[in-house]
């Protein structure tokens, strides 16, 4: 398939802190390098955009070096933490504001979707504002005209069609201002974190939409969004982003993958302070979440088997010494409690491991507690700030397990049907 | 990839810019959103009031009896033949038009930074149709005072429409190139100095009595001949005494102020475009 959009070195600079009185010094110092056909002096400064860490300079790169093409009616996703650079880009590629070097070349029309509503005139009714929108994203009336109709079908706001959109609801205004923009007809579409918004039935409908748009109409999407499953199941391929640099373009759920190891650090291990008790007889220091094969993993896709590791040390010999793992949902409603066969260990270090490879846990966050007991006397208890995240990716889907369902557990039961 | 395929590219966004940079055809392509904004102007200003678009004339009629009152009948100010109060009605009218043209357009950028930062149409669509929506309503309020000259006319008064007045569209497009060209000058530089904005809210009320609104250019030559210069300097006094010659046949007419004010707007209009076009790349980064 032919190249449609080309970036080639894109990079962007952002000036930190606040536009104030320092402003015009700098704004003279650029013109009058300018003047003497020198390169701009604040291009040379610039730190990495690490959020976390406190700048040495008063310009950072947004993003740094972008290089990639997207091939004709490909879906590309665009993947990144906070802060990676992926909406600026975005920007950039919508034309909303120049990179400070580079190019980007494309040979078809670009058009944005980027939080939907906000062309939107609160006093015009929803007809009205149809056709504005519309007109703002580049469509022309006699276009829109004949989409009319299938836009508010598709909204599913016809009740409410001739009424101002201040008396519609947010979750109105964001189908009918998705409605618009599925039915322009741009070469290359960008969309950032739209699906974010509407109710589970709005979202399955525009995820719907977007595969119809990119496989049924073989146009070119790109699509940024920190929702893993919805990128796995609209991307053929996907950009990851880290810190305003490229890190990889791929097979989506492999960069999908290389994404859920980068933060690592802060999502796998969790480390313990030493107890303040000399006398204590055994203490948990460490806890990780793993694969099977030992990779340390920050969200664990649907399905895959998944192990706790909890190191421990014990100072003083000792008898029946068990470990608990607890595990309950962000509100602390419990959801099980394992605990191991009782222990007689020597002073050293251990690791009890808690294997999770039957029941499958659906996409979201829990809170992991620790117990450390001898018999029924409590040693050391852990529930503060200790979680294990099971991504929205899927590892697996067949009939056993079901991740677009409701609930705690995505296995299904064993089910039959027969005629009585 | 082919190198031929190479040269095939649509459009490319890059870091460069030409001074002048203004695709007719990309604005023509984009003409229904300008009517759409048009309309949306027009209609949605004056949406849950009692009077509607009756504002648009309360509004110079008030300005014009308050001026009446104040400066012909408290201070004095010789209008000639011409009724005073269609003397001043005619200077509000189209300094009116000036002003909402330039202070509407004047926060183009931060008003709309919301949608801009969004998506992309070619922004001078936005001043554009303020110019347009104004126009109209400029419009509307030279109806009225086609009403009040036709009935001055039947009591009497000494009013002569100058044959020139054919030329009276061309003073309103230059009044609007005006507001337009300081107008886009004034919005670009608001996305990083605020301060403009405090100086325009003021300094359009300044510009007004230096711009021969409530006096004939000759009384201000002949009662402050010191001062006097600031009123001859500034463009927009020509435009408006050159209306109030062509509409009611009083003050003057010089060719010299036509030209100047002329060549004034045009390198006012172009400043504008080219400021603006530098400005509507990167101003979502400092607005």
């Amino acid at each position: 398939m032919s190249i449609i959009l080309k970036a080639e070195n894109i990079s962007k600079q952002y000036r930190l802190g606040v536009v104030g009185t320092g402003t015009i010094s700098h704004d003279i110092n650029r013109w009058w390098a300018g003047i003497r056909g020198k390169e701009d002096p604040y291009l040379k400064v610039g730190s990495e955009n690490d959020r976390s860490t406190k700048a040495d300079s008063d310009y950072v790169w947004a993003l740094q070096d972008i290089n990639f093409e997207v091939r004709k009616g490909e879906v590309l996703g665009i993947i990144g933490k906070n802060g990676a650079g992926k909406s600026t880009l975005l920007k950039i590629l919508s034309k909303v504001t120049i990179p400070t070097t580079g190019v980007i070349k494309t040979k078809g029309r670009i058009a944005s979707l980027l939080e939907v509503g906000t062309g939107f005139h609160p006093e015009l009714t929803g007809r009205e504002n149809i056709y504005l929108n519309g007109a703002i994203l580049g469509m022309t009336k006699a276009e829109i005209r004949t989409k009319e109709a299938e836009i508010i079908e598709f909204s599913g706001c016809e009740r409410y069609v001739d009424t101002p959109v201040k008396r519609y609801s947010s979750g109105m205004r964001v189908r009918l201002a998705f409605a618009v923009a599925a039915f322009l007809e741009p070469d290359i579409l960008v969309i950032d974190e739209v699906l974010a918004v509407g109710d589970a039935e709005f979202q399955k409908k525009a995820i719907g939409k977007m595969q119809d748009i990119s496989k049924g109409d073989g146009r070119t999407v790109l699509f940024v969004s920190h929702n893993m499953g919805v990128i796995q199941s609209l991307c053929d391929e996907t950009i990851l982003l880290h810190n305003g640099r490229f890190v990889e373009k791929g097979k989506t759920e492999h960069v999908i993958n290389t994404y859920l190891k980068q933060n690592i650090g802060n999502d796998a291990v969790f480390n313990f302070d030493i107890p303040k008790n000399n006398n204590i007889q055994a203490y948990a220091t460490k806890l990780t979440i793993v694969d099977l094969n030992g990779n340390l993993m920050s969200e664990i896709p649907i399905g895959k088997p998944w192990k706790v590791k909890i190191h421990f040390t014990v100072c003083q010999e000792i008898n029946n010494l068990i470990i608990g793992l607890g595990m309950t949902d962000m509100l602390n409603a419990p959801i099980r409690t394992s605990w191991t066969p009782s222990n007689n260990l020597t002073p050293g270090e251990y690791i009890a491991e808690f294997v999770e490879d039957s029941v499958v846990f659906n996409h979201g966050r829990y809170k992991l507690k620790i117990g450390i007991s001898k018999g029924f006397h409590s040693i050391q208890y852990l529930d503060e700030n200790v979680y294990i995240t099971i991504s929205e990716v899927v590892y697996k889907q067949d009939k056993t397990v079901l991740t677009n369902g409701n609930g705690v557990f995505s296995n299904q039961m064993k089910m039959n049907v027969y005629k009585t | 990839m082919s190198k031929l395929e190479d040269d095939d590219w649509l459009y490319t966004i890059s870091s460069k810019r030409k001074l002048i940079d203004f695709n007719f055809k990309e604005i023509w392509n984009y003409r229904d959103l300008l009517v759409l904004f048009v309309k949306r102007d027009v209609v949605t200003v004056y949406k849950q009031t009692i009077l509607g678009p009756l504002w648009y004339l309360i509004q110079p009629l008030f300005t014009a009896l308050t001026f009446t009152l104040i400066f012909n009948k408290v201070a004095n100010i010789e209008t000639g033949t011409v009724p005073p109060f269609l003397f001043n009605l005619a200077g509000v009218s189209i300094w009116n038009y000036f002003n909402t043209c330039l202070t509407s357009t004047s926060d183009t950028f931060t008003t709309n930074s919301a949608i801009f930062g969004k998506v992309y149409f070619p922004r001078v669509i936005v001043p554009l149709s303020i110019i347009i929506s104004n126009l109209l309503k400029f419009g509307i309020q030279l109806f009225i005072f086609i009403a009040f000259y036709v009935f001055y006319k039947f009591s009497g008064a000494a009013i002569n429409l100058d044959s020139t007045v054919i030329f009276f569209p061309v003073l309103v497009i230059l009044m609007g190139m005006m507001g337009l060209g300081l107008g886009m000058i004034i919005s670009s530089l608001v996305t990083k100095y605020r301060d403009l904005k405090f100086l325009v809210s003021f300094g359009v009320q300044l510009l007004m009595y230096v711009s021969a609104v409530m006096y004939p250019l000759a009384l201000i030559k002949e009662e402050m001949p010191k001062v006097s210069w600031i009123v001859e300097y500034n463009p927009l006094a020509y435009i408006i005494e050159t209306a109030r010659y062509m509409l009611l046949g009083t003050g003057t007419f010089s060719w010299f102020g036509i030209i100047y004010t002329v060549i004034v707007t045009v390198i006012v209009f172009l400043l504008g475009i080219i400021i603006f076009n530098r400005t509507e790349k990167t101003f979502i980064d400092t607005v």
